[in-house]
Parts: structure tokens; sequence; C-alpha cells
């Protein structure tokens, strides 16, 4: 018995509002015509040429990328091995200290994990920059990685690494032809969440850089203190259309995962 | 079958292990040493400096010179204490509007088609992949003085002059609750999509009406996910900066916007880090329930 009653319609409708209306005026008004950001003066792609001339933003912007891919990648080998060993490992002598290592950042205020990589970095006198920057985003994002693969790994068919190793195939073989594949959405949604997570943060980044290594959030933030910009708007936009992107490509991805898996489940039980 | 044996798999416990002990719980320490130190005019700007070339002597001196002034300072100074209670409340505030606003938006997929829930999971955590300093800006965009708000409010003849909606606690609640949104919605979701329906049912033919069946049977049920929601969102809502630095005006000063201020802007190092301290041990507790809840909810999925 299921009922959709109006209630429940309207209140996600309202919702769903609530989340996209801010987003779409943005969208909206980095292609208005108008330097007044609130006056509508028609379509134009002005801004977006604007930008293409900003070299600071481009560098900016380069920077983040770079950062993210270098992070994310990481992010994600850390992240799977901390997901394997908490759901393979049973307990291990440090067990608690380790998940709670993990899923301490999840909800740790960023200040705090700024403010102490940072003074981290000058304990041990590296040079801030860009690596401290990659260091610090991908001890951030990792444990991202290893809730969404542990998630995965949870809900995994043991039979079939079962099944490999009883045919006498190794473990390290078993784990790279049977379980990596079976997991693999998991790690491209993990990477992907990592991605957009690096590319996104402010305030470690502002924390961990030094000279030369502005990021893209960096360079956003200190251009939104002195107001609104129409030029804003733009790069927002687009870095919009990448992340929504990137999201529905790995949602695309986990669920063709899930699709195969379920037929895979249906062959064996016929 | 037992993995623990070989070396590889030593290597997939011990590398991320290594590296959060060594990025993660080893800054902690740091934090902790020099929030006991004086700020100096020096190259780094604090004193003193552990020396372990001077070893067992030298720290010794070390552990002498530690002082609590930093500390001393927190407590004297009242803009501290005011920061940390404003914090406080903006959070306990938002947590709580997010709650009334999320729980029916949580319901209503829950009780959706099966094959659209889907698709409105995934639309509520569309926006929480794109950027939080992109949604925040796009509130100053909508709340400024002559922002959309303002134009629509005059031309429905709500209001007849623009209100100043930015500098505000109001601007800082939109837009906390706008971020976290996603956060309350999704363990919300997770615990009511798991409830037995026939239990409403049973409820049902034991003669008790939908409200009841509602307040007695689904709300019970859906307390897990409650509580999860609740710390996800408090948490971090405490540390905020971007939020209250960008809405905000100077009535809404959050403790993460102190710590930053001391840190960029007076540079004094032991007070930024004696106030890290201090905000951790205000979140120890609801990060440690937190902690039990998120690993008993993924061991319950075995």
């Amino acid at each position: 018995m299921r009922r959709t009653s109006p209630f429940n319609i309207v209140s996600v409708a309202l919702g769903l509002a609530f989340l996209y209306l801010p987003i779409v005026i943005l969208v909206i008004f980095s292609f208005n015509a108008s330097r007044l950001v609130t006056v509508w003066g028609g379509w134009s792609l002005a801004w977006y040429r604007e930008l293409l001339h900003d070299d600071a933003m481009l560098a900016a912007a380069s920077i983040s990328l770079r950062v993210a891919v270098l992070s994310a990648s990481a992010a994600t080998v850390l992240g799977t091995c901390a997901a394997i060993a908490l759901v393979r490992m049973g307990r291990f002598r440090g067990r608690l200290l380790f998940s709670s290592m993990v899923y301490a950042p999840l909800v740790m205020p960023e200040v705090i994990t700024g403010l102490s990589l940072l003074l981290l970095f000058v304990a041990v006198n590296i040079d801030r920059g860009f690596w401290t920057i990659v260091v610090a985003h991908t001890t951030l994002t990792m444990c991202f990685v290893t809730v969404i693969v542990q998630a995965r790994l949870i809900g995994f068919d043991r039979s079939l690494e079962e099944a490999a190793m009883d045919l006498g195939c190794p473990p390290l073989k078993t784990f790279l032809t049977i379980t990596l594949p079976l997991i693999f959405p998991a790690i491209a949604a993990g990477w992907m969440l990592a991605f957009s997570l690096s590319l996104d943060d402010l305030v470690i980044a502002s924390f961990t850089t030094g000279p030369g290594a502005t990021t893209l959030p960096i360079r956003i933030y200190s251009q939104v203190r002195l107001g609104v910009k129409p030029e804003i708007n733009a790069i927002c936009t687009i870095m919009v259309v990448v992340v929504a992107t990137a999201t529905i490509i790995a949602s695309l991805m986990t669920k063709r995962g899930a699709m195969r898996r379920e037929r895979a489940a249906f062959a064996a039980q016929v | 079958m037992s993995i623990r044996q070989s070396w590889g798999a030593r290597a997939v416990l011990l590398l991320p292990y290594l590296w959060l002990a060594a990025f993660f719980l080893a800054p902690f320490v740091i934090v902790l040493k020099i929030s006991l130190s004086q700020t100096a005019v020096a190259q780094p700007p604090y004193l003193p400096v552990l020396d372990l070339a001077a070893g067992w002597a030298g720290l010794q001196d070390f552990v002498a010179r530690l002082t609590a002034d930093g500390y001393r300072l927190l407590a004297s100074d009242q803009i501290y204490l005011l920061s940390y209670l404003k914090s406080l409340q903006l959070a306990a505030v938002s947590t709580a509007i997010l709650l009334i606003i999320g729980y029916p938006v949580a319901y209503g997929i829950a009780r959706s088609p099966r094959g659209l829930q889907p698709l409105l999971v995934m639309l509520v955590v569309l926006p929480f992949w794109t950027s939080f300093l992109i949604r925040v800006y796009a509130w100053i965009n909508i709340l400024q003085h002559d922002g959309l708000l303002n134009q629509v409010l005059l031309a429905l003849h709500v209001i007849r002059a623009p209100l100043s909606w930015l500098s505000s606690d109001t601007a800082v609640y939109i837009g906390m609750v706008y971020s976290y949104l996603p956060f309350m919605v999704l363990p919300l979701y997770a615990t009511i999509e798991k409830m037995d329906e026939v239990l409403l049912e049973a409820a049902a033919d034991l003669g008790c009406t939908r409200t009841r069946a509602f307040w007695l049977v689904t709300v019970p049920l859906s307390l897990p996910g409650v509580a999860a929601g609740v710390l996800l969102c408090f948490i971090p809502i405490v540390g905020e900066f971007v939020i209250p630095d960008l809405l905000g005006g100077s009535q809404t000063l959050m403790i993460g916007q102190t710590l930053w201020t001391e840190f960029f802007s007076n540079r004094d190092w032991p007070v930024a880090s004696a106030i890290a301290v201090a905000l951790l041990s205000l979140l120890l507790v609801p990060i440690v329930v937190y902690q039990r809840l998120q690993s008993r909810q993924l061991e319950g999925l075995r």
C-alpha cells in the first residue's frame, strides 16, 4: 500500500525548489548583458569572454584542477585501502583509533583541520604551496572515499571471491580480477566526490597555501568579499556545469554497476 | 579466509593508518603544544621552539617555558566567550530549522513511488556536490540590498522600502539551512525508507488515525536518522566560517571567524590554537556520539 499524498508531493517540490532556485538564478544572471547584477539587460556572453582574459583567474583554475586531480587520486588509493582494512580485517590492534581517525574528518570543522595541518607543516619546516594543499586535501577527502567504498564492500557478495579461491586463485589475483571490478563503481564515485570536494575547498586551502599557489576558491573568495560581480557568476556557472556533469556520470556508472550485479545475481540463481 | 598474514595486506592497513596518524593525529598534538606557547616576533611566530638537538635538558627547558597565557586570554576577554555562545546558538537554531524542513522532504521522498526515489535522492545530493562557496555566493545575489528578494517583495507590495537582509542572523540562518539541507535529508530518508510499512497498516487496523500513527510509529522509528542528521549538521555548523563571514555581519561573529582573524589578521598563533583546542573539546562529545552511530550503522548493514 503506497499512497502519494499531496502533502508529500508539495514538501518534496518545495524542498527541491529551495535547493535549486538560487543556483538557477545565479546561472541565468551569468548571461546578463548589464554590469548591474540586479538589472536584466538581455542575454550576453560578455562575462565569459571577460573571463578568458582574466589571467589570474585562469591560473587559479589551473592550480585548482591540478590539486584536485592529484589529491583525489591519492585519496582514492588511501581511502580504498582504509575501507578494505575496516571491512575485511576484523578486529586488529588499534582498530578503534583507526576508525576514529577515518570518521572524524567528516565532521571536523574545517578551521581546525586547516590550522592543525598548517602548524604541522611549519613545525617540520616545509615550504607551503602547491604540494601542501595536495597533502591537506588528500587527508580531508580520503575519508569520504572510505565511507563510499566501505558501504559497497559491506553489501558485497563474498561467494564469488570464495569460489575463485576454492578454484586455486591466489588472494592478490582474486582481489584484482574479482573484488576490484565489483567495487569499481564505488571507487569511481569516491574519486569524483574527492575531486569536487578539493575543487570546492576554501578554508583548508587558505591555511595550507603559500606564495604562488592561489586556488580558484581562494581567488573567488577574495573577489566576492568586494561584492557581487557578473564575472564571478560566469565562473561559478562553469564550475556548476563541470561538477554536475561529473556527478551525473558517476551516478550512471554506479547504476550500471548495480544493474550488472543484479543480472549476475539473477544468473547465479538460474 | 584471512588476508591478514601477507605483507600486501599489512600494507593495505598501514598505508592509510600512517597517513592519518601523520596528517590528522600528529597535527592535533602540535596544535595542543602551540596553544601552550607564547606569541613572539619571530619565524615561526611563537615561543618556545622545541630543540631536539639539546636532548633531555632542552626538553626540560621547553616544558618549563610552556604557558597557559593563551587560555587565560580566552577566559578573560569576553569576545571569545560571546562568539562561542553565538556559534552554539546559531548552530542549535539552524539545526532545528533544518530538522523541521528536512523531515517532510525526507518523508515525502521515502513515500514516493519506488522507481522515482533514486532520482529524487540524486536531486537532493547534487547541490551538495557543487561548490559550497558558490551556493553561499548565490544567496548574496538574492539577499543584497537591490537583490531579487527585495525586488520581488516590493513588486508584491509586501514591503514599502527595501529591507537589508545581508549582515544579519536571518541571512546566516538561510545560508546554513540551504547549505546543510542534504546532510539532514539523507540520513532521515535512509531510516524512514527502511521502515516496514506493515507497521503502519497494523496501527491503522487497530484504529489508529494516520496522524497518530505518524507520531506513534514513524517518528520513534526514525530517531536514529534524526540523531545522525542533527549531529551531521550541528558539529560542522558550530565551526562554520564561510557562511557567517559572507552573509553575516558584526553581530554574527562565530568562533570559526574569531580563529581565522586571530590567525590571519593578528598573527597570534598560540591564541588561534587555544581557540581550536577549546572548540574541539566542546565538540568532542558530539563527535564521539556521531562516530559510534556511524560505525554501528555500517556494521548493521552486514
